[in-house]
């Protein structure tokens, strides 16, 4: 990433907090943000797993997409807003339940990634679609969905005017059941609005971490204060953006811009689960015939989990097979806190993508052992209601 | 017995004709934690400013140089599996290498702690 001088660098709502608190304040998509706080990645990983970690993720970004003249149907008007979205994304949002949230891709024609995000029915007002992407690379997200939008639909940015904040961890439940006890109720993957001091709050039951938790969109004013009350519970610590890369790691969650490109395809991002029945079956989605094509087994390379023996094989590293011969990349690597070893993400052919299979990482021109597991690499604990 | 820095961060405890190598309190603090060590060879001939070992932090890699020329005589393997001693005690238990020092004039080029010290205010 190009470093930005200081002056040129957005603060999020909360950025008085990270300093009073310690955090040690870099550079990452334009934002200037925490990587960790006094006590360190390891120990804010490790908390994180085991209470509730609490996270500024304002750099992201929230928007709303409202049809402009609704009917007053609700599933005709979400039918309605469903068309806009779609064209640019593999998902079904048509088919989505109130509330509902659904991990998708933004595509290019040739079924690369512009960008992965969040898609949400809004439980609240029919033909609303809640939208998360990712902040470096939001302005061109929004410009496509605003193109796609045309005069039938518009596009609300949330960010600058709100903050984000995710709570995640095995104790987040029972903070929030303090804090918005009614947000408890959600299941994983679903969002709602709730009352929290003089606003209202969305919440969504979802994360970067493979924990249980919560995304909690706020309006800047109401931020800090939420924030501290969060952060009153002795559950709850601060936690930056080195171990929010850690968590997301072990859980084996894709980081655009390392594991996903304007090349990679969900099929070769071992993301086959985004692309919805109803749309591979109607073949409907940009790169449809690529990606449908891959589905049955034409790629030429996939996304697999390594774990590493010896140092960390970071981002860029080559991947050799068992012979030495150079078969793939790393994409995000380094050491999970939680399993005291080196893991890895990274892209090798389909015959090399077998659990089990031996490979090698070249760490600093020597070849280091490397075995294909599966991912996630520490199990997922999501808070799935039974139907 | 002195010590003398690089502006890089690193220390060489000087014992005779022996120094020992290791990083600072304020490098180790800049890095994190440590999770891996990767240390030179014994027998490994170096010249100054040459990257003898390498630090891993959850985040990064960090090389860590020669502060003088020589041969390395000895490493610290207690650090294969504690390498967070270069956190918990990065002036005596986390030590990485022994090195014989070839030239004697180019401690003198080193920082003294003040210097050091100066640096990193």
């Amino acid at each position: 990433m190009a470093e930005a001088s200081a002056e040129d660098l957005k603060q999020t709502p909360l950025y008085e907090r990270h300093v009073v608190a310690g955090g040690r304040i870099v550079p990452f998509g334009g934002y200037a943000l925490p990587v960790q706080y006094p006590t360190g990645i390891m120990a804010e990983h490790k908390w994180t797993r085991e209470q509730a970690g609490l996270f500024d993720v304002s750099h992201m970004g929230p928007s709303f997409l409202m049809l402009n003249n609704p009917s007053g149907e609700a599933e005709a008007d979400h039918k309605a807003i469903a068309a806009i979205i779609e064209p640019l994304i593999c998902g079904d949002i048509a088919n989505l339940k109130p509330g509902q949230i659904r991990y998708s891709l933004l595509l290019n024609q040739d079924g690369g990634a512009i960008d992965d995000l969040m898609v949400a029915r809004s439980p609240i007002t029919p033909g609303g679609l809640y939208i998360v992407v990712n902040a470096g690379t939001k302005d061109n997200d929004f410009a496509l969905i605003e193109a796609a939008a045309g005069d039938k639909a518009t596009l609300i940015r949330a960010d600058g005017d709100y903050a984000l904040l995710a709570l995640q961890g095995p104790e987040a439940v029972n903070v929030m059941a303090s804090e918005i006890p009614e947000a408890t109720d959600l299941g994983f993957m679903n969002y709602g609005a709730f009352s929290w001091g003089k606003d209202k709050v969305f919440v969504a039951r979802s994360g970067y971490t493979g924990e249980d938790g919560f995304e909690i969109l706020v309006n800047r004013h109401e931020a800090v204060a939420l924030w501290d009350a969060l952060l009153a519970d002795t559950r709850v610590k601060p936690i930056g953006l080195g171990a929010r890369d850690s968590l997301r790691l072990e859980a084996g969650l894709p980081l655009y811009g390392h594991d996903l490109d304007s090349t990679v395809s969900p099929i070769e991002a071992d993301l086959g689960f985004a692309v919805s029945k109803r749309r591979r079956e109607a073949g409907d989605f940009p790169g449809a015939a690529r990606i449908l094509a891959e589905r049955e087994g034409k790629l030429s390379r996939k996304r697999v989990g390594l774990l590493v023996e010896g140092a960390p094989a970071r981002e860029g590293a080559e991947i050799l097979d068992a012979s030495g011969t150079a078969i793939g990349v790393v994409t995000s690597g380094g050491f999970a806190p939680s399993l005291g070893k080196a893991i890895a993400l990274g892209f090798v052919p389909p015959d090399h993508t077998a659990i089990g299979t031996k490979l090698q990482v070249s760490v600093r021109g020597r070849a280091q052992p490397a075995e294909v597991v599966p991912t996630p690499f520490v199990p997922h604990r999501y808070f799935r209601k039974s139907a | 017995m002195t010590t003398k820095f690089t502006p890089d961060h690193e220390y060489i405890r000087v014992d005779g004709s022996t120094g020992i190598v290791g990083i600072t309190n304020y490098a180790q603090e800049q890095l994190g934690d440590i999770v891996f060590v990767e240390l030179p060879s014994v027998g490994k001939v170096l010249k100054k400013g040459d990257e003898a070992a390498v630090v891993e932090s959850v985040k990064a890699a960090s090389e860590i140089y020669a502060p003088v020329s020589g041969e390395v005589v000895e490493v610290n393997s207690l650090l294969t599996n504690e390498p967070g001693l270069v956190n918990s005690d990065p002036e005596n238990g986390g030590w990485m290498f022994k090195i014989a020092i070839k030239d004697a004039g180019e401690i003198d080029t080193l920082l003294d702690a003040d210097g050091y010290a100066e640096l990193t205010l």
